[in-house]
């Protein structure tokens, strides 16, 4: 029997989860949960998203094995090529299926929030393509430290909105996402960006990356004849994590999901609920949300999806932490010695695999590189000059 | 039993008036006194609102009201310590996000709101599939627990939800956030509409209602209102006795119309 949870009506992965939105938010998501189950039931939708993801996001997306890291780390390392799909993360994968939900649904609209920008290229890519109208909330720190994304999202035809609450990061976005869907339920989906938020969300955006460890799976065996022996990726929200642990979560493998030191949901939280689930959260002694730092706009948040809490709760899943210190090398490590400018995010993983790789001596390690760099290079630039 | 915020309520429908409960911030400069500037000038209970990092449901004033109110230092516990010294002769209920209880826990959340002298809660994020846990700890202390009603609830939904409410019925008044509105949103009405007739209970129109004529104009349907923007907005633009006037001014519009 498999460990992964189908959640029932309630949302749940044992106590986490659930759906804690404002009554005026619950037919919405009850609608949602229904339209998922009944289109990822019909195989003509089945077969309409595979067609997109192959002819339009570039999939099956390639295993690269790094034979100059893995002589220099004494493993054996994989990485699963996320980055090279079409808008240059794993993303891709979660709003080319909410798109097609939504206007199954008949809605005219979309909302996203975002934090690297990431989320939100792919989400105004999408709108682009389904011919949906599209919003992207994004913290204004976060505005300003990934101009070009914002620029991006702008040329796809969709309305940035930089948002002043709070602690102006991804956060505070998700707060605005939800407050404009109050307001606009009846004709607008919220494309959520992660295995976060109210039932059915973390659910259905972790079968919608499903297919990056089904892929995975299905590599590793063709190269390697068995299972990786550790698979790492890096989490915020944790939507590239749940994608290729989702291959592997029956195997023998070890589960690594890593986190920011300033944003270790996982690590340092308690649960708590926010954003409609009960997960494990950085909060104070009074329960407000802590605001998350970390040199990675994409992993600046204070919760984690609450499939990775009850896995972490479990013993199935680690969550170990690395420092912006340990990311700032390991950008430039992958760069150097693979020829692959890694998202500052999926440095968090290479950064765990550079101090723990001793540990892991003639291990298989397959490590999703879910982001490209190219969006982190300006800020890297003046990192890297203030470091002279 | 019913308890001390549904009785008083009543008291207000059964001599033939309309409720009003305004909304007050919780740690806001002038926040004791403005709830007693709203005792003082009509109404009929207060909800206090507990601020917290990520108010899903609030607009923009709330918002900064709140993040000011947290700024200064203010804890749940800060609150309550204040509201047990209070003594206005009128109930009070306490707005908060669900994890202010959770964190707390249940049963000491509602022991501690029990103590304070708090007669009723209303926790927005906590829709009923959510709220068997809290409100059996609210039912075992006291503390009467306030549910929404939403302009999206099909009909079969309206009845159970106003069966598990105490106090009162929290009608919301449109599609969105709490803030002030030009005008009352058509849904105000209608859904206030749709919920007295599910229901025995007090049905108070709550969000969106911004002046003395909006809080007529719903209250032609519903028992009365709940005003929260535009109660902050004059305690940030104008302290405690432009609150105090701006009841009044309510109050004696709610008591001038012929119901």
């Amino acid at each position: 029997m498999s460990i992964m949870v189908t959640p029932g009506a309630d949302g749940r992965f044992g106590e986490f989860g659930g759906r804690f939105v404002p009554e005026t938010l619950i037919p919405a998501c009850q609608e949602l949960e229904a339209a998922f189950n009944d289109a990822w039931a019909d195989p003509s939708f089945r077969k309409e998203l595979d067609e997109v993801l192959h002819e339009y996001a570039g999939r099956p997306s390639n295993i690269t094995e790094c034979h100059n890291l893995s002589e220099q780390l004494g493993i054996r390392l994989i990485l699963k090529r996320e980055d090279l799909n079409h808008t240059g993360s794993h993303k891709i994968n979660n709003v080319i299926g909410q798109t097609l939900l939504a206007k199954r649904m008949g809605k005219k609209r979309i909302v996203a929030e975002t934090g690297a920008g990431q989320h939100g290229v792919a989400s105004a890519t999408a709108a682009a393509l389904m011919g949906l109208d599209c919003k992207v909330y994004m913290g204004a720190v976060d505005v300003a430290r990934q101009e070009l994304n914002v620029f991006r999202m702008k040329l796809l035809g969709s309305d940035v909105e930089a948002v002043i609450s709070g602690s102006q990061t991804l956060k505070d976005a998700v707060n605005e996402a939800m407050r404009d869907w109050v307001a606009t339920v009846e004709s607008t989906h919220y494309c959520l960006g992660s295995v976060m938020g109210p039932h059915p969300y973390p659910y259905m955006v972790r079968q919608f990356h499903r297919v990056i460890g089904d892929e995975a799976y299905a590599q590793c065996n063709d190269l390697l004849g068995t299972n990786p022996d550790v698979v790492v990726a890096c989490v915020g929200g944790g939507s590239n994590a749940m994608g290729i642990f989702s291959g592997f979560i029956d195997t023998s493998a070890r589960l690594i999901g890593v986190e920011p030191a300033g944003g270790a949901a996982v690590g340092r939280g308690q649960p708590g609920v926010v954003h409609g689930m009960k997960s494990y959260l950085m909060q104070d002694e009074y329960g407000q949300v802590q605001e998350a730092h970390s040199i990675s706009a994409g992993l600046d948040y204070p919760g984690v999806g609450p499939e990775h809490s009850y896995l972490a709760s479990i013993g199935r899943t680690e969550y170990p932490t690395v420092t912006d210190d340990e990311v700032i090398n390991a950008f430039q490590v992958m760069s150097r010695a693979e020829g692959i400018i890694p998202a500052l995010e999926c440095a968090h993983a290479m950064a765990w695999i550079i101090r723990e790789a001793h540990t892991m001596k003639g291990k298989t390690v397959l490590m999703n590189l879910s982001g490209r760099g190219d969006k982190d290079v300006g800020q890297m630039m003046g990192i890297l000059d203030g470091l002279k | 039993m019913t308890g001390r915020l549904e009785t008083a309520l009543r008291a207000r429908i059964d001599g033939g008036g309309k409720c009003l409960v305004p909304y007050i911030t919780g740690g806001y400069p002038g926040w004791v006194e403005s709830i007693r500037a709203c005792a003082a000038n009509g109404a009929d209970a207060v909800e206090i609102g507990i601020p917290f990092s990520d108010p899903v449901m609030d607009g923009p004033i709330i918002q900064q009201a709140s993040q000011v109110s947290l700024d200064a230092g203010t804890t749940p516990i800060s609150i309550l310590q204040e509201v047990r010294t209070l003594d206005v002769g009128i109930p009070l209920a306490v707005m908060c996000y669900y994890n202010t209880v959770f964190h707390a826990g249940e049963k000491r959340f509602a022991s501690d709101l029990a103590a304070a002298g708090v007669s009723a809660a209303i926790i927005p994020d906590l829709p009923l599939e959510e709220s068997t846990d809290w409100t059996a700890a609210a039912d075992a202390a006291g503390i009467e627990t306030v549910m929404l009603a939403a302009p999206t609830a099909p009909d079969e939904r309206l009845p159970r939800v106003t069966e598990r409410a105490r106090g009162f019925v929290y009608s919301v008044g449109l599609l969105g956030v709490t803030g002030e509105r030009t005008s009352l949103a058509g849904t105000a009405t209608a859904l206030a509409a749709r919920v007295k007739k599910v229901t025995e209970k007090p049905v108070l129109v709550g969000v969106g209602v911004s002046n003395a004529e909006q809080a007529v104009e719903a209250s032609r349907v519903a028992d009365g209102v709940i005003m929260g923007a535009s109660v902050v907005r004059r305690m940030i633009e104008g302290g405690p006795d432009a609150v105090g006037a701006y009841v009044r001014e309510v109050r004696e519009a709610l008591d001038s119309t012929a119901w």
